[in-house]
């Protein structure tokens, strides 16, 4: 049962553990959703490794291997392997389900090898922008001009200065059969990827836009809202690369940075100039992605 | 039966060839690498059915190793030295999640400096991981507890992981002849591993969740500890089912050679234990009473066994390839602690011989006996611990 394009179907349910307004909570119940019951999900340490509860509890309706930090692409990788060698791959999905330090620090190596290795899973990667489970603490993957505990604002500045990965790049040059990204602030796009991941033959990556209230300090009702705020200054663009070649998904860039980073406490020491820097690069990076699109698609 | 000559590396595998191994995740290392050469042979001729995962590190291949258990798929690598070290993380985890894996580990010493030669310090610095570890004398022997291994691993009432360490090059590269069983009685030996909670998606489980303290956190580590209980048990019925099957007999964790009336008794393991036996045959044959034990198990520790095979000896040497820094070689604690508090405790000494792969001879054993009975004559231990031979 579908309505509105999404399906009806839960596979998680009430009893969870996540703060009120958490974003992972939104990225995996709308991505069960479209996999269904035949999947089988790898969890690291990250927030989502206490989310569905303390054993023997869970509000999972499918199966979850928990895993050490930096595995989640090598446990799918296991549990591909074996469901081939068992004869249970064809309709079983295998998702590794892990945080942005998970995947673009401590995990990345595993991830690279897998994909590498062309193994059928599906990888996502829900990107709250820092280590959020141990207390927001700066990750490869916190934005530019943002405070953590591990970049505290300081009487010399000390704010995070570099900018984020680019994953989608990094997997993109695996040459991966498809990786697109994500947001649950446009749940239709969401839902419309993971469909096309579901029948990809092959390494996927989702990066997934997970919003933060605790770490991110604004109040948890502003979430989806931030979330198109993320997509409509250019921040979190919404695309694919699907078989060598970039396509966007929302190309309406029509929000200036200010406008998002004003409803959020982690950016409230930014001064203007530094505000206008960073509005600079990412305006350079939305040019270099429609340029991206065009080369690729000639 | 068919009997060839190989080394060490491919008997091993040749074990998990016949234990019919599904998963095989592996990384190459020196002096390692001949197993997963020959068992991606074997999988590219048809002759071995199994998922062969090129893995990027030793870490990604005991994580794919511990998921494909769980899925319910036999599961197998083999490393040594430096890639063990990287697995220690997950060597944890494997039996934390109680997954019979069994894996093969050339023992090879650690850097710096580099080398690639025999040492255990590898495999002692694994010994708070729930593993079980077994050290071969001899390549049919690396063969045969591979085997041995998953039988004893997958019963119902253990489900632990084990290694099996053969000495760097004293095994792996050297040939001897190896009778390699039938398919057939392998089989009938060893049948298809069936997971006990197999991870299926119409029976949805969670495996490794968060345990608060109030929950079962200490009552999975209580399991361990009973499961770990059981294994020397079970391995004599084990070994006796499989002198039954192939004729070839094994001795449980401890291989006692002339103890019995012996006034001294060396303690080793590994392949070194051959030098030692046959230094035992040199002296034995002056009339000097001495004897050897050989340690197949380190991990459980055969605690049990040793104290009843010591009870009628004055003088034990115990030969550690390894050494834990600031205190003495692994082993002699382990024994040492084992005869505290028995009824009869002889006296004790440390020898730390061949690290690094520096030659043990018989001329070598011969001085360490030497040196045990000048003890025993004088009533008086020289050294609590000698490192034999060095040059500094």
């Amino acid at each position: 049962m579908k309505r509105a394009g999404i399906p009806t179907e839960e596979f998680i349910y009430s009893g969870h553990t996540a703060c009120p307004g958490c974003g992972a909570m939104l990225v995996s119940r709308y991505l069960l959703k479209v996999l269904g019951k035949n999947t089988i999900m790898n969890i690291p340490a990250c927030c989502f490794a206490a989310i569905p509860g303390t054993f023997p509890e869970t509000c999972l309706g499918i199966p979850l291997l928990y895993n050490a930090f930096e595995t989640t692409a090598a446990t799918a990788s296991g549990v591909e392997a074996a469901l081939k060698i068992k004869g249970r791959k064809e309709k079983i999905n295998v998702v590794g389900f892990a945080g942005d330090g998970g995947t673009a620090d401590i995990g990345i190596q595993a991830l690279s090898g897998a994909i590498e290795r062309g193994h059928d899973i599906i990888y996502v990667c829900y990107d709250n922008e820092a280590y959020m489970n141990t207390g927001m603490q700066t990750s490869s993957l916190t934005p530019m001009g943002a405070s953590t505990t591990t970049n505290p604002v300081g009487k010399k500045g000390g704010w995070r200065t570099r900018n984020k990965k680019n994953m989608i790049d990094i997997v993109a040059a695996h040459d991966i059969p498809y990786a697109a990204t994500v947001n649950p602030s446009y749940p239709m796009d969401f839902i419309k990827k993971i469909e096309k991941a579901k029948e990809v033959n092959g390494p996927v990556y989702i990066h997934a836009y997970s919003v933060c209230p605790t770490g991110w300090r604004y109040q948890p009702e502003l979430g989806l809202e931030i979330g198109r705020l993320a997509t409509e200054t250019g921040i979190f663009p919404l695309y694919e690369f699907e078989d060598g070649k970039y396509k966007i998904s929302y190309k309406k860039k029509t929000k200036q940075v200010i406008e998002y980073y004003k409803l959020q406490g982690r950016f409230r020491h930014l001064s203007e100039d530094f505000i206008n820097e960073v509005q600079t690069k990412i305006d350079k990076e939305w040019q270099k992605l429609l340029l991206k699109e065009e080369c690729s698609n000639r | 039966m068919v009997k060839k000559i190989m080394t060490g590396n491919i008997a091993a595998a040749w074990g998990a060839r016949l234990s019919r191994t599904e998963v095989i995740a592996a990384y190459p290392i020196t002096p390692q690498t001949i197993i997963v050469e020959k068992l991606a042979q074997f999988v590219s001729d048809g002759d071995l059915k199994a998922e062969y995962l090129h893995v990027e590190s030793e870490h990604s291949a005991m994580a794919a190793c511990i998921a494909a258990s769980q899925i319910g798929a036999r599961a197998f690598t083999a490393t040594s030295s430096q890639g063990l070290l990287l697995m220690h993380e997950l060597l944890h985890w494997a039996s934390g999640a109680r997954t019979p894996i069994v894996m093969a580990n050339v023992n090879r010493a650690l850097a710096p400096p580099w080398s690639v030669w025999v040492e255990h310090t590898d495999m002692i610095s694994q010994r708070d991981t729930g593993w079980i570890q077994f050290y071969a004398e001899s390549n049919q022997e690396v063969l045969d507890t591979i085997l041995i291994c998953y039988k004893l691993c997958e019963d119902k009432e253990i489900q632990l992981p084990a290694m099996v360490g053969l000495d760097a090059f004293y095994l792996s590269h050297t040939s001897e002849i190896v009778d390699i069983p039938d398919q057939e009685l392998v089989d009938k030996f060893l049948p298809k591993y069936e997971a006990q909670y197999p991870i299926d998606t119409e029976n949805p489980l969670s495996l490794g969740s968060l345990s608060m303290p109030h929950q079962w956190y200490p009552e999975f580590r209580y399991k361990i500890y009973e499961a770990m209980e059981r294994v020397i048990p079970r391995l004599y019925q084990i070994e006796e089912d499989f002198y039954k099957q192939f004729g070839r007999r094994y001795t449980g964790p401890l291989e006692l050679y002339n103890t019995e009336d012996a006034e001294v008794v060396l303690i080793i393991s590994g392949a070194a234990a051959g030098t030692v036996k046959e230094t035992v045959d040199i002296l034995r044959k002056n009339g000097v009473k001495v004897g050897a034990i050989r340690l197949r198990m380190f991990r459980p520790f055969p605690k049990k066994e040793l104290v009843k095979a010591l009870s009628n000896v004055s003088f034990v040497g115990v030969i550690d390839r390894s050494f834990s820094f600031g205190h003495e070689g692994a082993m002699f604690s382990e024994i040492k602690a084992s005869l505290y508090g028995t009824k009869f405790s002889p006296a004790i000494k440390n020898y730390i011989v061949g690290i690094g792969g520096r030659d043990i001879t018989t001329d070598t054993i011969k001085k360490i006996f030497d040196n045990c009975f000048n003890c025993l004559k004088n009533n008086k231990i020289d050294a609590h611990v000698e490192w034999v031979d060095i040059k500094v």
